[in-house]
């Protein structure tokens, strides 16, 4: 679960990192007081700036106009009003872009040095591990592909967490000495901490800043704490914010189904991820394009394939659909039968091509046949129900 | 003679009394495994299936002398059930759930000592035959010369049923989950394939996110001489989009099926285009091979 800049800084805060002097806002007035909080905390005089950012669950807001700066609070308010409530198109969102739920409002800090710190886990290693580089402020798939060197890598272990040496590995990755590495290295502990203390999967200081009065601390925070794990993090699990989700991913989510929204034209409803991944693959393969991916999970009982078929049918783009099950405990009689229920509780009219495998398929197919629907049409192999479903989606 | 379980595996199910424990329990012993015990806190001297149940592993061990564990805790006690195991120091642990925290998959990870972990968020593994530590339908296993090692479910089943069907049979097939931290990567399995004298070719089932794909690729061009066959999952999948399994994320343009791909080609596996084509690839080329 992605969590917002505002959202992460106030964790990492909360485990010693130090952060900029800010305040989120939800609303345009929210920001006007936010200006004034920041700007009495940080001491500050007339025409004291400040930067509104746009919180959203994708970068590149900066080259979107989503970061403005305001120097009073007439223009937090005003700078705010233009981002609240609007979509933000960013390179990362896709074309649909983002709302923007809540702006943060936090003291500009200007000059300094950019670097790169965080800590992921390494699923190779099955540890977490830190990465730090002194190419900060920047992509840093674009650092990593470049110059591989650019970014030092350094594994820790869970129970004893890093080691003086690998610290001083790090802090010397990103280039810190004397007291900016001492400042560094409480950073470095505090962000363990934060790890560890919310089952993250992700937290990115990008850039994290050597400032020109020698403070170190990050400009942003981005953080990804593991779905698997929120069962034992209410607090955590209470800063979803479902606005940045896709709605029909939503709607499936909720129902204890997968659905991930592409753009094609050919729907699918399939058991299983890596079958479901398999299908688009074929589909394509064979000169569709999928319209979504989507994995009804073992459990499939007419209540989910129904369920399952309005969420596809809810884009409008799908022309043909293609149902591809292997029934291992579930019976393909069984979805057979939830298939018949649910297309015609939904009257659905687009056609439909059925492929089942697996155990009771002959009842399966004889009870398709049977139905006599004439846009329900069975395929016994994958390959020729692809070409099918493709075939009828041009027409 | 396949690798892992066997007519020797003897077979303690966590989780018994939940409704997948009992359910996949009376599937198991339908197959031929030998399941010898359950465990369930606080339910000792029930039966399931004709299954005494224990409320410890420890107890259920000493009195059945079961050597492999099939988890399907919960995944919030997942943890602790798999420390049992590993305390009991049983040889092999299944953990179908899914949904484990990675950080738990970590710190299970680091404490395995000589047990080996399959899964979790895995169908578990077969030696067709032989014996079934897992939720797979037995019927469509025949006893063969293909391995498969796969991160999936029900595509592991599609392949198994085209290689089937095609006249080969399954030395072992395992799946090895789809998350992201998991007990037991291809690297780990494929030596033990190239010492079992049962298996001839195997078949490995990818998807993206991830470096296993990429690893077993280093291992099969330096280490593997059987030939290998496979497919890589997610072709059509968009980048930073959990696919379904918490492993299947393309994440920092990381991950990504053409990548994989290309790793495994160039190893020299033969990697097959289309999920329907598994089968068929590999008679064709074990039919060649052996003129």
């Amino acid at each position: 679960m992605k969590l917002h800049e505002y959202q992460a800084k106030q964790l990492l805060a909360a485990a010693g990192v130090p952060i900029q002097r800010g305040r989120s806002a939800k609303t345009p007035e929210e920001a006007a007081q936010a200006y004034e909080t920041v700007k009495r905390e940080a001491g500050g005089g007339a025409g004291f700036a400040c930067n509104i950012k746009a919180q959203l669950h994708a970068g590149g807001r900066g080259k979107a106009g989503g970061i403005q700066v305001a120097a009073s609070a007439v223009e937090a308010a005003e700078r705010s009003k233009a981002l609240l409530g609007k979509r933000l198109v960013t390179k990362q969102t896709g074309p649909d872009g983002l709302p923007v739920s809540a702006v943060l409002v936090d003291e500009r800090l200007s000059g300094g040095i950019e670097l790169y710190l965080a800590v992921t886990i390494d699923r190779s290693k099955a540890m977490p591990a830190f990465l730090a580089s002194r190419s900060g402020g920047v992509d840093i798939e674009e650092v990593a592909a470049k110059d591989a060197d650019a970014i030092v890598r350094v594994p820790v272990d869970i129970d004893r967490g890093l080691d003086t040496a690998g610290e001083d590995q790090l802090l010397n990755a990103l280039g810190l000495t004397g007291p900016a590495a001492e400042a560094g290295r409480r950073i470095l502990r505090s962000l363990w901490t934060a790890f560890l203390a919310t089952d993250a999967s992700l937290i990115e200081l990008n850039p994290l800043v050597l400032a020109p009065d020698g403070r170190v601390l990050p400009l942003d925070a981005k953080m990804t704490v593991d779905d698997n794990a929120l069962f034992r993090h209410p607090d955590l699990a209470a800063l979803r914010d479902e606005s940045q989700e896709h709605p029909l991913e939503l709607q499936a989510g909720r129902i204890g189904i997968s659905y991930v929204g592409l753009d094609g034209t050919i729907g699918c409803l399939v058991n299983g991820a890596g079958l479901a991944m398999a299908t688009n693959d074929i589909i394509k393969l064979c000169g569709g394009t999928p319209a979504n991916f989507l994995d009804v999970g073992g459990g499939a009982n007419v209540e989910q394939v129904t369920q399952a078929f309005q969420i596809i049918l809810a884009d409008a783009r799908v022309k043909a659909v293609l149902v591809n099950i292997f029934g291992g405990i579930m019976r393909c009689d069984w979805i057979a039968q939830g298939l018949l229920n649910a297309t015609q509780q939904l009257q659905v009219k687009v056609p439909i091509v059925v492929r089942l495998q697996g155990t009771n398929v002959e009842e399966g197919r004889r009870l398709l046949k049977d139905a006599h629907r004439l846009n329900l049409i069975s395929c016994d192999e994958l390959e020729d129900a692809a070409r099918k479903v493709v075939e009828l989606a041009r027409s | 003679m396949s690798i892992l379980v066997g007519k020797d595996t003897r077979v303690l199910v966590q989780g018994i009394t939940g409704q997948a424990g009992a359910f996949h329990t009376e599937k198991m012993l339908e197959y031929g495994t030998q399941v010898v015990a359950g465990v369930t806190p606080g339910k000792a001297g029930e039966k399931v299936h004709g299954v005494p149940v224990y409320n410890s592993v420890r107890e259920a061990v000493a009195a059945s002398g079961a050597n492999t564990a099939i988890s399907f805790v919960p995944a919030k006690f997942a943890y602790q059930a798999a420390l049992d195991v590993i305390e009991a120091k049983l040889p092999l642990l299944v953990i179908i759930t899914e949904g484990l925290p990675t950080l738990d998959m970590v710190r299970i990870k680091k404490r395995l000592g000589s047990t080996r972990l399959i899964g979790p968020n895995c169908p578990g593994l077969i030696s067709p035959g032989a014996a079934k530590v897992g939720i797979m339908p037995g019927y469509i296993h025949t006893p063969g010369p293909v391995a498969v090692l796969s991160r999936s479910g029900t595509l592991t089943y599609d392949a198994v049923f085209q290689l089937t069907e095609a006249g080969l049979g399954e030395s072992t097939c395992i799946g090895i989950g789809g998350d992201p931290v998991i007990g037991s990567t291809f690297t780990d399995l494929l030596p033990l394939l190239e010492e079992d004298p049962q298996t001839e070719a195997i078949v490995l089932i990818g998807e993206i996110g991830g470096t296993a794909e990429e690893e077993a690729a280093a291992l099969i061009k330096a280490a593997i001489r059987k030939p290998v066959f496979a497919f890589v999952a997610g072709r059509m999948a968009p980048k930073e989009k959990r696919m379904g399994h918490a492993g299947a994320i393309i994440a920092g343009g990381k991950g990504t099926a053409m990548e994989k791909m290309a790793a495994l080609r160039a190893a020299g596996a033969t990697v097959v285009e289309s999920p329907a084509g598994i089968g068929a690839t590999v008679a064709q080329a074990l039919s060649t091979r052996r003129r």
